[in-house]
């Protein structure tokens, strides 16, 4: 992802804004195609897993046709383009839902997770990173550099299981898997998807608090997996600053030492610095696929791990592109952000 | 930077009291594998837990005792008449029952709900049409006589028990035709939507399924018989056994459905946690496949059988979860056969494979689904195999990926197991021991056509099996017949699976039965 | 302080840190024995290519240092705790983990070299191409390099080994087709800058044809950068490699590949910690090894970058 970063560069003008938005549509038409490609490749028949294997060759052939195979390929990519552009990823073996609606339903979920993930690790990561730019080479700064280089070693997985294992097992001081205990889940009808606004909204505050209890553990391992990066990022751009002149002209003026570094340096890294926040939450969603499997969290990487392991390749897709396009978008907005908030580039 | 902690630290302190809850009285939590759920539709049900869902949703006409399987009550049916000829059934239909949706169930329903079976022709249809209906003929063989009255015509004049068991099962389940028929697209009888959604008498009602992930049945209102005793039934998707016994033993749910042998093991310990066993009718083997040349010569099929450590893999991987069992009729089915002929004797099996020629050894592959304990078994069948001298190469992957693989004939071994469809022993010796047609396109595909074993004799003797009224001499027949086929056949029955269950010591009357679609939630209480 | 001193006044040490190389070698030799110094200072760094190194023995020597077969069972004696016989106890099939992890270090070396074989060749051919070339070429390599990058790497590489079915080597296959876009960009970093240079031209003014001057000239210079980057990434294929074992998608029972043992070890954890813990741990240490040397080249290369 850092590269992508490197490359954006301030936007100046019209002309600029649309070619980054052909970028972004050829990017999405890759996209596509790559995963068009990867269902043409598997080995399942897509026929078969409709019509069951007990049909007879008339009704397998009409359902190769109803399904546009028998087009040549390129007809049958723009048939995809259009039907993926409509929001139409074909229907779901293993819930016998549309792909679309499944997404829609278990997405709020990863994005519940995750979110709450970010906030923690801007709330450690960020603060930790200034420390170690200004302190740069002190005891505490190789801490947490190690702390940091601990966060890229772990595999998450493992560190779940093993966090499961102390706090909710041997410890007793956090629930286990799930989003809530188990016999509140269907009592607060879905509004957002989200299950900590959803039970405010129905006025059930026991699901909440306990949708919150739940929420700890696994958003706080994803959360140390961010603050990890947002360390070494914050860390690196903080040194970068603090080596500037004028911080030193601050300095010999008298500035308070305080003011330079959260004033002065800090606000002058935080056009990067959200760019980075935005690009790590994207990293997030990556995670959660793990994350998700260990806790039993039913969001979309738990929804893309069972339907690979059950072959679900129209499900598999579908989350496949659903988080692609949400990496785009969220480069798109750390290109706007660029161009609104940061001053030298108008 | 202060205030930050603070704040953490105060917020961890308001978590921490949050004192542990436990499940609420009236509600029962299970943790159950149910990924395997692709359809809550009766026509369509055939795997396990969707079985067990539908088996507290619906009620079907007949139902039998599940401690005496031999003992058939009436469901749906009140009572029924079989004419002199063993081919006319006539079913007597209980008054007074209403669905869910709170309309009246009738002979329409009943006529209705078979002939969409029969009709939808899912994997499931079988279980009816073996017995000679087609989409053509429904009209004239499935019957409305009076709103109270059904008829029903077979093709032969099979074991009456045969027929009666058969709709015992899923598919003799009763759907709500005005609710289904409300929600028909395009002629699908419903199918599209019922797939998903419910339409029944039972005593549970299906709130919600999210597939892979979780069942909630609340208690039906409506229900005509014995009031389910707990309001909600909430099943949840946890995978793994480690994730159901930690949620167990600290309270968080009240049953655990999938646990290992190592893990029932340690529970026995806990007081807070009781264990329930019954005996279910699945069976584990290897098929042989026939068209591998090595696998072809019968000296090395009884040698194979001498080269699994039954008792090894019985007290280790399996403990408590499967027993010792090697004729393809499990254990409480009519004519069941019990003897144990084979042990793991690598002399004995070096000396058939001497004498077939190949005692230098030679390679076999074994298509594995990667799910325990089948694939600790293959590990345990691979060490033991090389002890003669044959190498098994292991092919995992998924459950359908090895199945797909199984069904087109392309293995030369595979592992597995078999879940009787109905509790008739015809099931079984229909899989295992006939073969009609051994033809790469045969219609019919039992598991020794899977294995491409072609056996005429053997399949007439099954024929007679079906067509016996006689119980006892049927029953003798059966234990010919699986005496005949444990000596010469492809397949290497190894055991019979035990259901376990893992409750919390309050839970009381969970009912299991003999097989997956006779578990019943309604007695269970805590 | 005081080698560097005796150094000043031997030959050796002389010649490498001579003001005035008379040679683009000795100045190259220079700039890495100064980088080699700076590198040694950074302990951790050391350690992790210690680490490294003592992998890389492990696996050359697994047949003699694993006590028992990786693979054969025996049931009898499954769950052992750890001992004696056993240093890190048997899983659930009586197989010895200590020497499963020994093997297992052999695996996640072919994983990481494979990976490593396969996604720089291409990144380094599209790059160079790319930058050689420019215009139309660069822009249509670029693109496509950039839609390889919009996708979140571990996603992609899931929906590719769905696709091709899971195993060892469908991973691999995978996760190199996920990681060769960043090696693209940094090749065509460096080629833009040789490009132009003095001596690019004077060989084509010799005649030399394109695909001589890419491979014969550029592409060994962008070796160095390139090697860098591909070692900063081994902690994140190693980690990869083991998620989509954890998931089942990865190497395939009964080879020892430790996200797969992590995987059904997961069914023990209870009673039987070491059968996750373990693995887990084997993980962890080798991809903060390659953590470890990677922060430690990277700061001697650049001490202003972190990225």
């Amino acid at each position: 992802m850092s590269e992508l970063l490197i490359r954006t560069r301030p936007i100046r003008t019209l002309k600029q804004t649309v070619r980054i938005l052909v970028m972004v549509a050829t990017t999405f038409l890759g996209l596509l195609l790559i995963t068009f490609l990867i269902g043409r490749i598997v080995p399942i028949d897509p026929v078969l897993a409709v019509v069951g294997d007990k049909a007879s060759p008339q009704v397998y052939e009409k359902a190769r046709i109803a399904m546009g195979l028998h087009l040549p390929l390129w007809k049958q990519f723009l048939i995809y383009i259009g039907n993926v552009v409509t929001g139409d990823f074909g229907t779901s073996v293993l819930t016998a839902n549309p792909v679309i609606d499944d997404i829609l339903r278990v997405f709020p979920a990863t994005f519940e997770l995750a979110g709450t993930a970010t906030v923690i690790g801007i709330l450690v990561g960020i603060p930790l990173g200034i420390f170690s730019a200004v302190k740069q080479g002190s005891f505490l700064d190789h801490v947490t550099r190690v702390i940091g280089l601990f966060g890229h070693s772990l595999p998450i997985f493992w560190l779940g299981l093993m966090a499961l294992m102390l706090f909710y097992v041997r410890l007793d001081l956090l629930p286990g898997p799930g989003r809530v205990d188990f016999f509140y889940e269907g009592i607060v009808t879905p509004v957002t998807g989200i299950l900590t606004i959803d039970s405010i909204v129905a006025g059930e505050w026991e699901i909440f608090r306990n949708a919150v209890y739940h929420l700890i553990l696994p958003a706080s391992l994803l959360g140390y997996y961010s603050s990890a990066y947002l360390l070494r990022m914050t860390r690196s751009f903080m040194i970068e600053q603090l080596r500037q002149e004028y911080i030193l002209t601050a300095r010999v003026k008298g500035v308070k030492e305080w003011k330079v570094i959260w004033g002065h340096a800090l606000g002058n890294c935080a056009i990067p610095l959200i760019t980075v926040i935005a690009l790590s939450f994207g990293t997030l969603l990556e995670g959660s696929v793990l994350t998700e499997t260990v806790f039993a969290w039913p969001g979309l990487g738990l929804y893309l791990t069972n339907s690979l392991l059950n072959a679900d390749m129209n499900a598999v897709l579908g989350s496949t592109i659903v988080v692609g396009a949400i990496f785009l978008g969220i480069n798109l907005f750390s290109d706007f952000l660029y161009k609104v908030m940061d001053p030298r580039a108008r | 930077m202060k205030k930050l902690f603070l704040f953490v630290f105060a917020l961890s302190l308001f978590v921490i009291q949050t004192t542990h809850a436990s499940t609420p009285k009236d509600t029962l939590v299970m943790a159950f594998n149910i990924d395997e759920i692709i359809s809550l539709d009766p026509a369509e049900i055939f795997e396990f837990a969707s079985a067990e869902c539908a088996a507290n949703a619906y009620d079907r006409l007949i139902n039998y005792n599940v401690d005496n399987v031999s003992e058939i009550y009436p469901g749906i049916a009140e009572s029924w008449d079989i004419s002199d000829d063993g081919l006319t059934y006539t079913f007597k239909i209980r008054k007074g029952v209403t669905f869910a949706s709170g309309n009246k169930l009738s002979a329409d329903d009943v006529v209705f709900s078979l002939r969409r079976v029969v009709l939808l022709d899912k994997s499931s249809a079988f279980i009816l049409t073996q017995f000679g209906f087609t989409p053509e003929n429904v009209k004239k063989t499935i019957t409305k006589v009076d709103d109270y009255t059904v008829k029903i015509i077979v093709d032969q004049a099979y074991a009456p028990t045969f027929f009666l068991y058969c709709l015992t099962s899923t598919a003799g389940s009763v759907v709500d035709k005005k609710e289904v028929m409300a929600h028909e697209k395009d002629g699908d009888l419903g199918y599209g939507w019922l797939k998903t959604g419910y339409a029944g008498s039972g005593p549970y009602t299906l709130r919600t399924w999210k597939a892979s992930e979780i069942i909630i049945l609340d208690a039906n209102k409506n229900y005509w018989g014995d009031a389910p005793k707990l309001k909600r039934i909430i099943i949840r998707h946890i995978v793994g056994s480690a994730g159901q016994r930690m949620l167990l033993e600290k309270g968080d749910i009240d049953m655990a459905r999938n646990l290992t042998a190592d893990d029932l093991k340690s529970l026995e310990k806990n007081e807070d946690i009781k264990i329930q066993k019954r005996a279910k009718g699945r069976v584990y083997y290897l098929g042989l496949n026939q068209k591998n040349k090595y696998l072809k010569i019968p000296e090395v099929r009884q040698a194979l059988k001498y080269l699994i450590d039954y008792k090894g893999m019985e007290q280790t991987i399996l403990s408590g979860k499967s027993t010792l069992h090697q004729a393809f009729l499990p254990k409480g089915f009519l004519g069941a056969l019990e003897e144990i002929p084979f042990s793991l004797d690598i002399e004995k099996a070096k000396a058939l494979l001497k004498k077939a020629g190949l005692e230098n050894g030679f390679t076999l592959t074994m298509d594995t689904r990667s799910a325990e304990p089948v694939t600790s078994m293959a590990l345990s069948i691979q060490s033991t195999f090389a002890k003669a001298g044959i190498k098994l190469e292991i092919i995992t992957g998924d459950g359908k990926q090895t199945l797909t693989k199984y069904r087109a004939r392309r293995h030369d071994i595979y592992i597995g197991d078999w879940g009787p469809d109905y509790m008739d022993p015809h099931t079984n010796a229909d899989t295992f021991a006939r073969n009609p047609d051994n033809s790469d396109d045969a219609k019919f595909k039992s598991l020794a056509w899977r294995n491409a074993w072609d056996i005429p004799e053997m399949t007439k003797k099954a024929d007679a099996a079906v067509l016996e009224r006689n119980t006892a001499k049927r029953a003798r027949m059966y234990l010919d017949l699986q005496r005949e086929h444990q000596r010469i056949s492809p397949f290497v029955i190894m055991f019979q699976d035990i259901e376990v269950v893992a409750e919390r010591a309050n839970v009381k009357n969970f009912i299991l039965g003999p097989s997956f679609d006779s578990n019943f939630y309604q007695y269970t209480t805590k | 302080m005081m080698t560097h001193k005796a150094l000043k006044t031997g030959g050796m040490g002389e010649w490498l840190l001579a003001d005035t190389p008379d040679s683009a070698f000795q100045a190259w030799a220079g700039r890495a024995y100064l980088g080699l110094m700076a590198f040694m200072k950074n302990r951790l760094a050391v350690l992790g290519l210690l680490i490294i190194a003592i992998l890389i023995i492990i696996a050359v020597l697994a047949p003699v240092i694993a006590p028992y077969d990786p693979v054969e069972t025996n049931i009898g004696n499954r769950l052992q705790p750890l001992s004696f016989t056993h240093y890190f106890g048997t899983d659930e099939m009586g197989r010895d983990i200590f020497s499963r992890i020994v093997w297992g270090s052999r695996l996640t070396l072919y994983v990481i070299g494979l990976v490593a074989i396969i996604a720089a060749p291409v990144g380094i051919l599209v790059g160079t191409v790319a930058g050689y070339f420019g215009g139309i070429i660069d822009t249509m390599l670029m693109r496509i390099t950039d839609i390889f990058l919009a996708f979140p790497k571990l996603i992609l590489a899931l929906a590719f080994v769905s696709a091709l079915g899971p195993g060892i080597e469908n991973a691999i296959i995978a996760i190199s087709i996920t990681s060769w876009p960043p090696y693209a960009r940094i090749a065509r970093a460096e080629t833009i800058t040789i490009r132009n240079s003095d001596f690019i031209k004077a060989v084509k003014l010799q005649g030399a044809s394109a695909l001589r001057i890419i491979a014969g000239h550029i592409m060994p210079l962008c070796l160095p950068s390139l090697i860098i980057r591909v070692t900063l990434d081994m902690a994140g294929i190693i980690l990869t490699a083991a998620g989509l074992g954890f998931l089942g998608l990865g190497a395939q029972p009964p080879s020892p590949e430790w996200g797969a043992m992590t995987s059904s070890g997961r069914t023990y954890i209870i009673d039987h910690w070491w059968l996750i813990t373990m693995p887990g741990t084997a993980i962890f240490i080798v991809s903060l090894a390659f953590n470890l040397l990677g922060d430690g080249l990277r700061e001697v290369l650049d001490p202003r970058s972190d990225n």
